[in-house]
């Protein structure tokens, strides 16, 4: 068992201080009309941010879901300035820089499984070190895209960590109408590969539990599934109202295993974290991310970025479309400018 | 743009063999370059196209997949991320609809989504079309569909040296391909084939008869058909061009405009169904850069608005020779 260091608690638990503000900053910009649809964080920090900190984030790679770019603080600040491009809608949002070994959000469930044992592949064919850790949902483990990769991954031992953040809820749907099974864990065993199921509330459950699969994938034993068990405390998105669906008992219930109190709870317990820390961290939070936004809404924006990174070169018929669509856009043409 | 010859010597081969030795050819020029599918290493292939690989590659660069559509076009996306060439082959193109997702919806996207920070250089064989008799869900002509997915190329060679100089651009090409082979020309079609290097441009359409009366625009397996169309009216005196497309996307609208122009009659062949076919497109392009060159309307000539039929309908559903022959006649007579 590996147990991360007080001072590697205490990291992640900034990080996830700093994604619950940042998240709540979102939505009431959401509620603004400043930027897009929303999926709020609360509830899936510990998950996120400490399956982060077990990766050596030169030679790893994550290929998140879409609910998880403000929990991957610890890949740079290019993540959190490309996400409020992606919110405010820039096309920019979706290219992460490199050499920052993290994908964009996928927003069409389960299809980004296929790509990490593709990238997990072929890093084992390049011999490169690293492993490829994906994020996805409990609603995500119902496509068929699950199956095939873990299949494909468990036949090829590909160094790929399965990190399926059990929420309860797919929007208004339960995880039991999602699966019969028991766990989600139990599927691992249809791949023929290990499947552990560890409290996603708990910092440092998650970040064994990823750091031994790691391991297990570096030494060229294959791939893992751990279904870390959490819940949703907040809405689907911004377009959702959970209380259509959500008991509000089992709400309470979770609420008191928040997953950020709790690791705050317990770092007060080891004088490594108090009030100022709090106050500090969520001011810092807010800052960058108000930051972020500012340099978002500025960031230039092509006449015709439209037609561009489509095609590696303009098509006969694109170099068409983007003279027409200059020509109405031109001031002569009393277009948009 | 001329096509690129080197080493000066040709063979005569299959489209089969041409498009095997391409295979060979580019794995050995590129060790980036991974072949992936059901079927493709130890048994070289239900047809023999990625014959020999595994035995020279090795199981690591040849690898055969699980029946599984979906991940071997999604691995693709990955591998292609970690610096790989992945080629991937489904077996019959009928079942890519069991990868659409990721074929349509990632493959396609990935470098707009990203905008340019990853260069996918995937290319994906299979497959398709009609005339001998497989079963169900094998020989579905789905070029429109594909046409249809921004960011996708769709390559249809007609010709083994076309086979083999198209096969290679597309392999090389930093976008993804959709590189259909038509399961009658496997061993139906022969020809002349460059040895060495030898690479067609994508988007450079080809004219395979000259004539100068009317033009048929076709791609695949359809150009061989449309050249005996055209060698059969000949005898008449009729003087009718064919023009190979190679790839409908990207598409050759220059040739299929100048083509037209000079002949101011045409038809458009393709296996699919009628309906929101790719001839369509062909014959929308020609409206929007030459319709007042036109003395008639332009035909088409397809598939019937049905599934693909099963083995004793096929030759009513697949355009053949009569067809084409009766639509050219149709549109010389038609004022």
């Amino acid at each position: 068992m590996t147990i991360p260091s007080d001072a590697q608690l205490r990291e992640i638990l900034v990080d996830m201080v700093m994604a619950r503000t940042q998240s709540s900053r979102l939505w009431n910009l959401q509620r603004q009309g400043q930027v897009g649809t929303v999926a709020p964080i609360d509830g899936h920090e510990a998950t996120i941010v400490a399956a982060t900190h077990a990766l050596d984030t030169d030679h790893d790679w994550v290929i998140p879901q879409y609910r998880e770019p403000l929990a991957l603080r610890r890949y740079g600040p290019e993540i959190l300035e490309r996400f409020m491009l992606y919110s405010l809608g820039h096309p920019a949002g979706g290219h992460i820089p490199d050499p920052i070994r993290v994908l964009p959000n996928q927003i069409s469930l389960g299809t980004q499984i296929p790509h990490a044992v593709g990238i997990a592949w072929g890093m084992a064919l390049r011999s490169e070190p690293g492993v490829a850790l994906v994020f996805f949902g409990d609603g995500s483990s119902s496509e068929g895209d699950f199956y095939e990769a873990g299949n494909l991954a468990g036949v090829l031992n590909a160094p790929v960590v399965m990190v399926c953040v059990n929420n309860q809820w797919a929007i208004s749907t339960p995880v039991h109408l999602q699966t019969a099974a028991d766990s989600l864990a139990d599927k691992a065993a249809g791949f023929g590969i290990p499947g552990v199921k560890v409290d996603g509330n708990d910092a440092a459950a998650v970040y064994d539990a990823v750091d031994e699969a790691r391991k297990r994938a570096l030494a060229g034993r294959g791939p893992t599934l751990i279904e870390a068990v959490i819940y949703r405390l907040g809405a689907h998105t911004t377009a959702d109202d959970p209380t259509r669906y959500v008991p509000p008992e089992d709400l309470e219930a979770a609420q008191r295993n928040d997953p950020v109190l709790r690791l705050v709870s317990q770092l007060r317990d080891l004088d490594l974290w108090d009030d100022a820390a709090q106050e500090k961290t969520e001011a810092e939070a807010l800052k960058l991310i108000d930051r972020a936004v500012e340099a978002a809404r500025s960031a230039p924006l092509a006449a015709d970025a439209l037609l561009d990174h489509c095609l590696s070169a303009d098509s006969q018929r694109l170099a068409r479309q983007r003279s027409q669509l200059l020509d109405a856009r031109s001031p002569e043409a009393g277009g948009h400018g | 743009m001329a096509d690129t010859f080197n080493g000066g010597g040709v063979s005569d081969l299959t489209m089969l063999q041409a498009i095997n030795e391409t295979l060979h050819a580019e794995m050995a020029r590129d060790d980036r370059v991974v072949v992936l599918g059901e079927d493709v290493a130890r048994n070289g292939g239900v047809f023999r196209a990625t014959e020999g690989l595994y035995e020279k590659f090795g199981e690591h660069r040849v690898v055969d997949t699980p029946i599984s559509e979906a991940v071997i076009a999604g691995a693709t996306v990955g591998l292609a991320i970690a610096g790989l060439v992945p080629v991937a082959e489904i077996q019959f193109l009928g079942f890519s609809y069991q990868a659409m997702h990721q074929l349509a919806g990632q493959v396609a996207r990935l470098r707009y989504r990203t905008q340019g920070r990853y260069e996918p250089s995937i290319t994906i064989r299979a497959p398709f079309g009609g005339g001998v008799r497989t079963p169900e869900l094998h020989s579905d002509s789905l070029e429109g569909q594909f046409a249809n997915v921004a960011g996708l190329k769709v390559v249809m060679p007609a010709t083994a040296s076309d086979a083999k100089g198209l096969l290679a651009s597309s392999i090389r090409d930093p976008d993804p391909v959709l590189f259909l082979e038509p399961l009658r020309g496997y061993r139906g079609i022969r020809g002349e084939v460059p040895d060495g290097d030898h690479l067609v441009p994508l988007g450079v359409a080809r004219t395979a008869r000259d004539g100068d009366d009317i033009v048929i625009i076709t791609w695949s397996y359809q150009v061989e058909l449309a050249c005996r169309a055209a060698d059969s009216l000949r005898s008449e005196g009729l003087s009718v061009r064919v023009l190979d497309l190679r790839s409908i996307v990207p598409l050759d609208i220059e040739a299929v405009a100048e083509a037209v122009s000079h002949c101011g009659r045409a038809v458009v062949v393709q296996e699919s169904c009628e309906t929101g076919g790719f001839a369509s497109e062909v014959v929308a392009t020609i409206n929007d850069e030459c319709f007042w060159s036109l003395e008639a309307p332009v035909a088409r000539v397809s598939g019937y608005d049905v599934p693909y039929p099963v083995g004793m309908l096929e030759d009513l559903y697949v355009p053949d020779e009569s067809r084409i022959i009766a639509a050219v006649r149709r549109t010389l007579e038609s004022d």
